[in-house]
């Protein structure tokens, strides 16, 4: 199966690690990965803060590239809900009905990688092995967004050598909220806070979640209080294969 | 005579106060956590749930998208039923046919029944202007108006308040309006409810007017539905010989049948019971039985502008339940006031730049009030799409600045927009994130960062990579 990835402009920039990982992984399970370089940006920072004439072009963009593929895989549910959920909306909003039609159509081959894994490939033991006490966190947009369900959790609970504990609380928002971490600093750390304790109550090494984005504000609170839990992103647990012989 | 809205500043600045309140974050967290956990309860027990949820919305969609024929429906049904009506453009025009109604009657107070469309358009303070008492009769109603404070929640609008607070004022202000409080009141439950109770049996017992709201209008039968907990509405609905009822016109459902959905919706996502304990309903005048002189003031007060927004209307769908305060992890945080109105909470963060506009800084700054996670999506009982709509406002916001000076952030997104909009403009930029990822040495994380105190004061900033992913995938493999 010959599937392309769309890393996010955030992954392949900040956290190259990931989109890494999500080739590694999908290879072992036998895709033919393909990284279209024309590729930059959803727009979703744009149409959240309510610049939908500044994304406009890169929804167009987005369109022009990977309308040829069969399927696009993205870490990260925020892009996915951006593209399969505000793409339509910005054209629309934008008077564009001719844009409207493609977003609509290309909307369900824009997979997130845990969909891409259960839904497409059919697989939830992808060989790898993690043998560290870890916590997942649901983001939003995966999981009322994109409603992925526990397809996550599913994948994580195959990895073998993971101590996989519940997050208390796990559903409620952890603050991070693209522009609103900035916009309202200061509900976004006390929302951050209150997740970080309950990352720091399961006692778990690391804090797993599939938007980089949201880690990066949690692991912001983490590290700066030196509590010792890592964030990672699911991609990687996903690829790993730690401990093998 | 209780605080007002006017003059908030924008949320973030009222947000920062309110989270610095411990006092009122144990509050919210306590009280929010309890309906919360309630709610799921209850809506879980009905198998047909989203059915009902779909159904709720239909519903309102049609009655919104021929407004004009159920008004004038409506109109037709409460005067045939011996009621009469009065229409309202704005607050004032509300403001001033009530006080006229309650003029005539010679009366120098009103009972008034828990109401948001009154609260909305500070009616209190309209009569009070006017020489007339208006004494807030439900329980939380009266706990704010005695404290002389503002709502900062739907359904409970003193949830900021805890018993020992409410004990205080009951003690401190009863006396100076009526029935004082027990001496020796403690601040238990029970004690404070009967506290309320000998305050308020003299008013009900006095009463010549009563003010209500409604939380529906049936427009086949001109009946009107009040949903309440604590009886205080059936007494004022019942006993004066005066009732003034204010209405905002997304209010109406089609026939008693379309009640059924409501009745059933409303309960369970407000206060999570099945059913609520009190449900008054009235058609008119019925003679000889209960208020022989009823008026019905149908209140626009920019709802039609709300209309006028193709995306916006659906918030006129709302049912006042509060469910998605009740989940909002931000109301929870920050409470009901920073957001400047009676409608606090994901639904008011859309619902008064829709009514209102977005001139003032607080209702410019409302879209903004959201990390847009979703949960009031989920929570609401007539699928309203706030998250949504909180975007499509924002684009208000931005496209209504683009008129005026550019705004640095406006400068820096179209800046950003055409780099990311070639991809070589885009790897240009990327190199300079590689050279200082470089320069960095793989350091994991920064600390502090001058001039992005509004993300590193309390988290760490990732650090860029010394190779992006598009590098390492050349390197590796080529174009
Ligand atoms: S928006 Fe929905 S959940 Fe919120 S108060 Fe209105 S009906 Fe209830």
């Amino acid at each position: 199966m010959r599937v392309a990835l769309f890393a996010t402009c955030f992954n392949d920039t900040m956290w190259p690690e990931t989109p890494k990982a999500v080739v590694r992984l999908l290879e072992r399970l036998g895709c033919a990965v393909e990284f279209p370089f024309d590729q930059t940006c959803c727009g979703q920072m744009f149409t959240n803060t309510g610049y939908l004439r500044e994304a406009l072009p890169l929804v167009e963009r987005f369109a022009d590239v990977f309308d040829r593929y069969d399927a696009v895989v993205a870490p990260s549910g925020s892009c996915v809900g951006s593209v399969r959920h505000q793409h339509a909306m910005v054209a629309r909003e934008c008077g564009r009905p001719d844009l409207v039609a493609r977003a609509e159509a290309g909307a369900g081959r824009v997979h997130e990688l845990s969909e891409m894994l259960v839904d497409v490939l059919g697989v939830t033991d992808v060989g790898a092995s993690f043998p560290h006490r870890v916590t997942y966190h649901p983001t939003c947009h995966s999981m009322r967004m994109l409603r992925v369900g526990d397809k996550p959790l599913q994948l994580l609970r195959e990895v073998r050598g993971i101590d996989l504990v519940d997050l208390p609380a796990a559903e409620e928002c952890c603050g991070f909220g693209g522009t609103f971490a900035v916009k309202n600093s200061d509900t976004s750390v006390a929302m951050g806070a209150d997740k970080a304790r309950h990352v720091r109550d399961t006692g778990a090494e690391v804090l797993v979640a599939g938007d980089n984005s949201c880690l990066a504000h949690v692991g912001g609170l983490l590290t700066r209080q030196r509590s010792g839990v890592r964030v990672m992103h699911l991609a990687e647990v996903l690829a790993s294969t730690e401990g093998e012989a | 005579m209780s605080g007002t809205f006017v003059g908030m500043p924008a949320f973030p600045t009222a947000a920062r106060k309110a989270l610095e309140d411990a006092q009122l974050r144990s509050n919210l967290n306590h009280a929010t956590h309890t309906i919360r956990d309630k709610r799921a309860r209850v809506v879980a027990e009905v198998d047909d749930w989203e059915d009902l949820r779909v159904a709720g919305a239909a519903i309102k969609d049609e009655v919104l998208t021929n407004l004009d024929t159920y008004l004038v429906r409506l109109e037709e049904s409460l005067t045939r039923a011996g009621a009469t009506v009065h229409w309202a453009r704005d607050a004032a025009e509300a403001n001033s046919i009530i006080t006229g109604l309650v003029r005539e009657t010679g009366a120098e107070e009103v009972v008034k029944v828990k109401s948001m469309a009154t609260q909305e358009i500070g009616l209190n303070e309209a009569l009070e202007a006017a020489g007339i008492d208006a004494w807030e009769t439900d329980l939380a109603e009266l706990i704010v108006q005695l404290g002389h404070d503002t709502p900062s929640h739907i359904l409970v609008p003193a949830i900021h308040r805890n018993r020992a607070e409410i004990r205080e004022i009951f003690l401190r202000e009863m006396g100076e309006v009526g029935t004082p409080a027990p001496a020796g009141l403690t601040s238990s439950p029970p004690e404070l409810a009967e506290a309320a109770r000998l305050h308020l049996r003299e008013k009900f017992l006095r009463a010549e007017v009563a003010i209500s709201g409604a939380n529906f209008a049936v427009a086949d039968s001109g009946t009107l539905v009040v949903v309440e907990s604590e009886g205080n509405g059936r007494m004022c609905l019942t006993l004066p010989e005066t009732l003034i009822s204010v209405v905002g016109i997304e209010k109406i459902v089609p026939t008693w049948a379309d009640l059924d959905v409501f009745l059933q919706l409303l309960p369970r996502s407000s206060t999570g019971e099945r059913m609520n304990p009190y449900t008054s309903m009235w058609t008119g005048v019925t003679p000889g039985d209960g208020p022989q002189d009823v008026h019905v003031v149908l209140l626009d007060n920019g709802r039609t502008d709300a209309l006028a927004d193709s995306v916006g209307r659906q918030a006129l769908r709302c049912i006042r339940c509060s469910a998605c305060l009740n989940v909002c992890p931000v109301y929870e945080r920050v409470g009901g006031h920073a957001y400047g109105s009676v409608y606090p909470g994901p639904i008011g963060a859309v619902l008064n730049p829709l009514i209102r506009g977005t001139q003032s800084p607080v209702d410019k700054s409302l879209p903004y009030a959201s990390s847009l996670c979703g949960a009031c999506f989920d929570a609401c009982p007539v699928r309203i799409d706030i998250p949504e709509l909180l975007v499509h406002l924002r684009s208000r916001v931005v496209d209504e600045k683009r008129r005026g000076r550019p705004s640095a952030e406006g400068v820096a997104m179209r800046g950003a927009s055409w780099m990311f909009s070639d991809s070589r403009r885009w790897e240009r930029v990327q190199s300079g994130v590689e050279l200082g990822g470089k320069a960095l040495r793989n350091k994991p994380t920064l600390g502090r960062i001058p001039g992005a105190s509004a993300w590193s004061d309390a988290r760490d900033a990732p650090a860029p990579p010394p190779e992006t992913f598009r590098s390492w995938w050349e390197r590796e493999r080529g174009r």
